[in-house]
């Protein structure tokens, strides 16, 4: 009696997100096999491989699969080192701490597409910009950072987005660091060094695995910084697999090779999972 | 140099360097703020200007050429609309889990979570195609579905944790007075955790409001939240940068503000009640 009832509670939610994720990417693995392009109706028929032959020999898969793992890790790397290293700084009491940790997770609430366009005018314009303003006050050659460096500038982007989400949860995390265990090392002559090296590091492994796996589910699909400011170019420097694959099915209407492709980044997004969740899975507390 | 003034010392130095970097990771917010009350010529005025008169026709001009308070409203609608469904249908089930754990709540969890590891670009193409056929491209109740699906997952999580942390006691001596477990909900954990409620909603309020990938691709004029009409000012003709800093400051700062007054319960939801 009282197990139907919480399996009634539960039904809801276990029924439609089974829903959102059965329905659609079986859709998706169905129209990976038949030849369907909107702009050609009523021609669907089965096409076997051809589609996963046709998006895996595009001129732009490959370097779209290793800008996708370049964000990545430059992104990953980036926010954790920083994170880490800054809310260890902002740890200790100073004056204003409180205004600082506001201005630091900021960023983390400004819209992607927001994000992009800041970036793209008003920071690294090449007339215009502060940069180029910073650099020309140095004597400096300006740099034309979307066209000559897209990449990175999407990493800049990024990075900008998610430091404070790691800064937030790192100062969270260290503030449940035992403060005894830290004195008792300073009365042992330790230094600051160590005891950040050897106190401070290993108590934020769990927190580092927690920032990892959720930035990686964020960071695979990067697709509105891309949208607004590069729109993947120049060639195909900046595009990333979701922007390929936007690419394939909104603009070129080949649903089926556009859908090949959603299979390859889902596969992609499985084998970082795979190892992610198991290393974090068991961190959560249930 | 005695002790003491050793750690002033140093007080003094971490302080410095923390509002350092605080302010250079703020300047892009504080620049595009000031730029929204600059002319277009005082915008990309080179060197830059940081002292000027104040305009404020910038904002009012946003609204005649986008019709900001439009695709604020979807904004609100939609944030609002797939929140408050994603709460009613999360907090029975975070309910039973907590307080009714078998043997597979572990394993169901997980797999909720490993939802969220699903690629949205992997199932672009059908949710489109499902959308358009079914009327709702370019439809706010599409966004609110697709949102509340979306989020569903952490809301249940985040919702789940609160949940477990309740004492257990007041449960137990409603039960001996023959409450059922419905009773038990709505009468004693709803009210014990209104507070967990809420910021689980100003979470899922603050990622509707921010999501961009579904909002660009399923709307375009009529339905399009704000990170939608943003957007539409990447394009050369749009590049005022005065009018594009006003609308990115009226779409941003609610949320900014929001998330200032709520961070703390940010990280426990976005970390899935790992880190506290």
């Amino acid at each position: 009696m009282k197990r139907s009832i919480t399996r009634l509670l539960m039904a809801p939610s276990v029924v439609l997100l089974l829903a959102w994720m059965i329905v659609p990417l079986s859709m998706t693995i169905y129209f990976s096999t038949i030849n369907y392009n909107l702009l050609y109706p009523g021609r669907n028929n089965f096409v076997g491989w051809m589609n996963f032959e046709f998006f895996v020999t595009d001129p732009g898969f490959w370097i779209a699969v290793s800008n996708t793992l370049i964000l990545l890790i430059s992104v990953l790397v980036i926010t954790v080192v920083l994170g880490v290293a800054l809310s260890a700084l902002i740890d200790k009491p100073f004056f204003g701490r409180n205004i600082v940790r506001v201005l630091l997770i900021s960023p983390f609430f400004i819209m992607p597409t927001v994000n992009a366009l800041i970036w793209k005018n008003m920071m690294m314009n090449p007339v215009y910009g502060i940069f180029a303003w910073i650099s020309n006050s140095l004597g400096l050659e300006p740099i034309d950072w979307l066209s000559d460096y897209p990449l990175m500038s999407i990493i800049i982007m990024v990075s900008w987005q998610w430091l404070p989400f790691a800064i937030l949860v790192f100062v969270t995390a260290l503030q449940s660091q035992d403060t005894e265990q830290k004195e008792a090392a300073q009365m042992d002559g330790a230094n600051g060094w160590h005891i950040f090296r050897y106190l401070t590091v290993p108590h934020l492994a769990r927190p580092i695995a927690v920032v990892v796996m959720i930035e990686t589910i964020f960071l695979l699909a990067v697709f509105a910084e891309i949208y607004v400011s590069t729109g993947g170019g120049p060639g195909y420097d900046s595009t990333n697999l979701a922007y390929l694959i936007y690419n394939q099915a909104l603009l070129q209407y080949d649903v089926g090779v556009a859908s090949a492709g959603g299979l390859f980044a889902v596969l992609l997004a499985n084998i970082v999972a795979f190892f992610l969740i198991r290393a974090v899975g068991k961190n959560l507390t249930v | 140099m005695t002790l003491t003034q050793q750690r002033k010392l140093k007080t003094i130095l971490v302080g410095l360097a923390s509002w350092t970097v605080a302010l250079l990771l703020f300047f892009p917010i504080f620049w595009m703020f000031i730029t929204s009350f600059k002319t277009e010529l005082q915008a990309i005025s080179v060197p830059p200007q940081l002292f000027f008169e104040p305009t404020f026709e910038n904002f009012s001009l946003v609204q005649e050429r986008s019709d900001y308070l439009k695709h604020a409203w979807n904004s609100v609608v939609t944030s609002f609309g797939a929140t408050i469904l994603a709460l009613i249908i999360a907090i029975p089930a975070a309910y039973s889990m907590a307080f009714f754990p078998g043997k597979k709540t572990k394993d169901i969890l997980l797999w909720m979570l490993s939802t969220k590891m699903l690629p949205a670009v992997g199932v672009l193409v059908p949710i489109y195609i499902l959308s358009r056929d079914y009327g709702l491209l370019d439809s706010k109740l599409g966004l609110v579905i697709i949102f509340t699906l979306m989020n569903l997952p952490i809301i249940v999580w985040m919702l789940f944790s609160y949940f477990k942390d309740l004492p257990k006691e007041i449960l137990e001596a409603a039960r001996m007075d023959g409450a059922t477990p419905w009773d038990e909900m709505i009468k004693v954990v709803l009210p014990l955790s209104v507070g967990g409620i809420a910021s689980t909603g100003l979470l899922s309020i603050v990622l509707c409001w921010n999501e961009a990938f579904w909002s660009l691709n399923l709307t375009a004029s009529e339905a399009a939240p704000l990170t939608a009409m943003i957007a539409s000012y990447s394009s050369p003709e749009g590049l005022f940068w005065a009018k594009l800093s006003a609308a990115s400051t009226l779409a941003c700062a609610p949320i900014v503000i929001f998330g200032w007054f709520c961070q703390k319960q940010l990280v426990q939801g976005l970390t899935f009640g790992a880190v506290k």
